[in-house]
């Protein structure tokens, strides 16, 4: 199980190391979504660092709900989802392995970038920390949740707005602990229950969200 | 028993049954409105505090309890679908869903003009208020993911798994208003507490919510008729019942 598990992640990161570019475009628009807000908004330093935790979540979220098509497409395409499928090894593993490579090639470069684009919004140093703690936790969830959405609409029209339209309110708690945590340490409060509940919903999510890929995955090959 | 629910179990001999069931789930439901609606607006007093607005419970009660009570059921339906992979199942989700967001809408909107005059604003962004709205994206998600699925059993089979997914936000909105500290005030009516409101406006408010139940079961019954008929129109029993 274990190496079905270590089989695919090895995989996957061998092919997105070898397409450099997927990645990169997704933490580039990352980066320019949260630097459009100050514009739209004006850059008033105050309402800019109370701000500041919950736009980097959310632009964090939608980056990595662009990077979820490329999850399970190109296998689909060339037969490696049956392959998967039909497998001896335990597809949980398999799907498991496959979404950790995407965490380590989308949300782990979000979570790293995160207390830059945090300096942009005049965030102090302790909220960085934070920052960078709660996108660290809670990315994972959004890969999680991510490949159940990407998995329920494979080969659908419209796959990409219908995963971001099942995706993002599942993701809703994710956001809210995770830009708690920040605010509770811009009004000098302990941001660790926040970051509890954030590791919680983490727990939840990989329950949830790899049971749900795995039954997605066998609905759309069926 | 078990043999009667494997009978009505398929779509060609649950049609016929739905077919006879609806009109008395529809009176039922119009004669407990209107009763509901007469001791709403005539008989209950105009409360103490909050004059005659908070009449709006009548509706946004009934409302916010079937928004969460439908979701469950329909992923009940959902859920048996995926195991059992009975047909029926899943239409019955289906039949479930659009019923299920208009009365999630309906809380929002009706509590959106009773938070007007109360609270002095239309919205606030507090737990319960937020998960509703959650739940009614939830709902459209749902209905969104069947839609978009050409093959009908694929659609039933996915949106199950979403439709469980989603199930974990009931608990949540439920107990938003325990958990958190919100506008929102907590429950008015429990089965172990004596009731914190006059006899009659709890009388109107529980004629109004058995009104919603058979609402939602006669006009559910009716969907799924609509479904069978559209998923089955090729079989022989389809062009014999509507001819």
């Amino acid at each position: 199980m274990l190496r079905g598990f270590t089989l695919t992640l090895a995989r996957d990161m061998r092919l997105a190391l070898r397409r450099k570019g997927d990645a990169a475009n997704v933490l580039l628009f990352f980066v320019i979504v949260a630097s459009l807000f100050p514009l739209g908004t004006g850059a008033e330093p105050g309402p800019l660092r109370a701000i500041g935790a919950g736009v980097v979540w959310v632009c964090a979220l939608l980056a990595s709900l662009l990077s979820l098509p490329r999850l399970f497409a190109a296998d689909l395409a060339d037969g490696t989802l049956e392959q998967m499928l039909v497998s001896a090894q335990p597809l949980g593993a398999l799907v498991a392995g496959k979404i950790a490579a995407h965490w380590l090639t989308t949300g782990l470069p979000l979570a790293l970038v995160a207390p830059l684009l945090g300096l942009q919004y005049g965030l102090p140093t302790d909220a960085l920390a934070v920052l960078l703690a709660s996108v660290l936790l809670g990315s994972p969830v959004l890969s999680l949740l991510g490949a159940a959405g990407a998995a329920l609409t494979l080969g659908v029209r419209g796959a990409g707005v219908l995963a971001g339209i099942l995706v993002l309110p599942l993701c809703v708690p994710a956001l809210v602990f995770g830009a708690g945590a920040v605010a509770a340490t811009l009004s000098a409060l302990d941001p660790a229950p926040h970051l509890s509940l954030l590791g919680a919903f983490l727990a939840v999510s990989f329950v949830l969200g790899l049971w749900a890929s795995c039954a997605a995955l066998r609905v759309a090959l069926d | 028993m078990a043999s009667v629910l494997y009978t009505y179990a398929s779509p060609q001999a649950f049609y016929p049954l739905a077919g006879r069931m609806i009109p008395w789930f529809a009176w039922a439901a119009a004669i407990l409105a209107l009763a509901g609606l007469y001791v709403g607006f005539f008989v209950a007093p105009t409360d103490a505090t909050q004059g005659e607005a908070y009449r709006i419970i009548f509706l946004h009660v009934p409302a916010a309890w079937m928004s969460m009570f439908i979701y469950v059921v329909m992923a009940g339906w959902a859920g048996l679908g995926l195991v059992l992979n009975t047909r029926l199942s899943g239409m019955m989700a289906s039949a479930l869903a659009p019923t299920g967001a208009m009365f999630t809408f309906l809380a929002l909107w009706s509590g959106a003009l009773w938070g007007r005059p109360t609270w002095g604003t239309y919205w606030v962004w507090d737990a319960r208020l937020t998960s509703e709205l959650i739940l009614l994206f939830l709902y459209l998600g749902f209905i969104a993911l069947k839609e978009a699925i050409e093959d009908p059993r694929r659609a039933d089979r996915a949106s199950a798994v979403l439709a469980l997914v989603g199930v974990v936000n009931i608990p949540i909105i439920y107990f938003s208003v325990q958990w958190w500290n919100t506008l929102h005030q907590g429950a008015s009516v429990s089965f172990t507490a004596a009731p914190k409101m006059a006899a009659t406006m709890l009388a109107g408010m529980l004629l109004m919510v058995f009104a919603a139940w058979m609402y939602s079961i006669a006009v559910s019954l009716a969907r799924v008729r609509a479904i069978i008929l559209e998923r089955e129109r090729d079989a022989a029993w389809v062009r014999e019942a509507i001819a």
